[in-house]
């Protein structure tokens, strides 16, 4: 038993040293905007199956709507992309230990991770959307009723917002995607909430649904994002993303990427040029 | 026949991509487990001796590794190394030393156990008969040991073939990523390939761990 108890305080301290060390290290591991030109290659980290923002295509191919601006800036740079696949849960982590350049991974903005990364200007506009049968299209939510229920996936923040701006509604919970579609094709409930790229996306899939509320509640942004820090870099890119508004880039992006999943009634609403901010 | 959306196999290069993720799998694991193997065996031997320093180590050891999920020792060998020392090593190589410590440490215990197995008795007679302890090792205790060690190894082999599939979690793509691209590349035009592309991936693990089971049938064969 003794061993046992020093064992473990070992363990203890040996992990206490280590987080020690991690924090103390410097976070500014970074390459500035020179030093990744005289390299030659710029590491941009992008999904790898989150088709169509970034996935791989039967040849092996980076295709999306991240990788195409992506491809533009390694294009605009005059150096090689270097494409590493990333997943939702370790992209701040590659930004952190400067293990890539920059993240162009459906990356949403919110003021959390903008404490440990630096946004440039957005590119995208996302927001919740309210899809109903054709039967009975609803366009605003005080069209719900008292028995009406709206169909919501568990944790997501279409369930979020509804719980806080309209306690009155009712909603049906389900943990998947799958089983919210159920449940709304068997007419369990007169609606669903969910991001509206999802619900755009199901009503174009979907015959005999319309998306009657395109645009709920708060607006977040899709950004690029860059180690905390790397001004170079980050100017660079807003300068480069405020320039390509001329050329409307991003709808460019959109039409050869994004129009077989949402179609072209969106574009306007879900595009963003020049960081939204010449509008 | 149900569809299983195997067309998009035969699509482009993605039969051959899937086989490349196979290799980037085994050439992980397999060099971790022959790394395991070696490490593993002198660490053992050197372990089996009662209150001997390396006997603590490798309890130590063990210990560390076996509270420590295998994601964890990946995440803290791949960015907690820049983090904390700013070294920069490679996904594949940050997956072969995790591979490697782990290997190493569970190899150990195995020989150490496989080697204390053997009645204390062999040794003392063989003692009494003159052998020296390289002797005892090499004709008595060494052979024996083996034989009862190469299931159990091979196990553990196969183990780390299986545990390669978090190593996307540092970049690498290896077979269980590309699978899941290729799902989610063919996702309109293919909805069922999930079915397909993982039954060939369930096939392709399993041939390539057939041929190790065999081999170990056989030494065990030879051996008795």
């Amino acid at each position: 038993m003794k061993s046992i108890r020093t064992i473990s305080s070992i363990i203890i301290a040996l992990v206490l040293t280590l987080s020690l060390i991690a924090s103390a290290a410097a976070d500014g591991a970074f390459r500035t905007l020179e030093e990744i030109k005289a390299s030659g290659s710029i590491s941009i980290g992008v999904f790898s199956d989150k088709n169509p923002f970034g996935y791989v295509d039967e040849n092996g191919e980076y295709q999306g709507y991240d990788v195409y601006f992506a491809r533009r800036i390694g294009e605009d740079l005059g150096i090689a992309v270097n494409f590493v696949s990333t997943e939702a849960a370790n992209r701040v982590e590659y930004l952190e230990t400067g293990k890539v350049d920059i993240i162009l991974a459906n990356f949403t903005v919110t003021p959390e991770r903008a404490e440990k990364v630096d946004f440039a200007l957005p590119y995208m506009n996302v927001a919740l959307g309210v899809v109903s049968p054709n039967s009975r299209v609803i366009t605003d939510l005080s069209e719900i009723g008292a028995e009406d229920r709206v169909i919501v996936i568990s944790g997501t923040t279409a369930e979020d917002y509804l719980i806080k701006n309209n306690p009155e509604i009712t909603l049906q919970k389900y943990d998947t995607y799958a089983n919210a579609k159920n449940a709304l094709e068997n007419g369990n409930a007169v609606a669903w909430a969910n991001d509206n790229t999802e619900v755009i996306a199901f009503a174009l899939q979907n015959e005999g649904y319309t998306v009657g509320i395109p645009s709920l509640g708060s607006q977040d942004t899709i950004a690029p994002a860059v180690s905390k820090g790397n001004e170079s870099l980050l100017n660079w890119i807003n300068e480069e993303i405020k320039a390509l508004a001329a050329e409307q880039f991003f709808h460019k992006d959109y039409e050869s990427t994004l129009v077989d999943t949402y179609g072209l009634d969106y574009e306007d609403s879900l595009v963003l040029e020049g960081g939204g901010l010449t509008e | 026949m149900p569809d299983l959306g195997l067309e998009v196999l035969w699509k482009g290069k993605n039969f051959a991509r899937l086989l490349g993720g196979l290799w980037v799998a085994l050439r992980i694991s397999l060099i971790s487990a022959g790394i395991s193997v070696l490490a593993g065996i002198l660490l053992g031997i050197a372990a089996s001796r009662k209150r001997s320093v390396s006997s603590v180590v490798l309890r130590i050891w063990l210990s560390v590794i076996h509270v420590m999920p295998q994601m964890v020792l990946l995440f803290l060998m791949y960015f907690g190394t820049t983090r904390a020392f700013g070294w920069n090593l490679s996904g594949e190589a940050a997956a072969v030393i995790v591979f490697s410590l782990w290997g190493t440490a569970e190899m150990a215990d195995l020989v150490r156990g496989a080697v204390t197995s053997i009645p204390v008795i062999q040794r003392e007679s063989v003692e009494a008969l003159g052998l020296k302890p390289g002797q005892i090792y090499r004709w008595i205790i060494l052979p024996q040991a083996v034989r009862r060690l190469i299931p159990l190894s091979i196990n553990l082999i196969t183990r780390m073939i299986k545990t390669t599939s978090l190593v996307t979690l540092l970049g690498v793509v290896e077979i269980l990523k590309v699978a899941q691209q290729i799902i989610e590349a063919n996702r309109k035009a293919s909805p069922n390939a999930a079915f397909g592309v993982y039954l060939t991936v369930f096939v392709m693990y399993y041939l390539a761990c057939r041929p190790l089971s065999l081999a170990a049938k056989k030494l065990e064969k030879q051996w008795r």
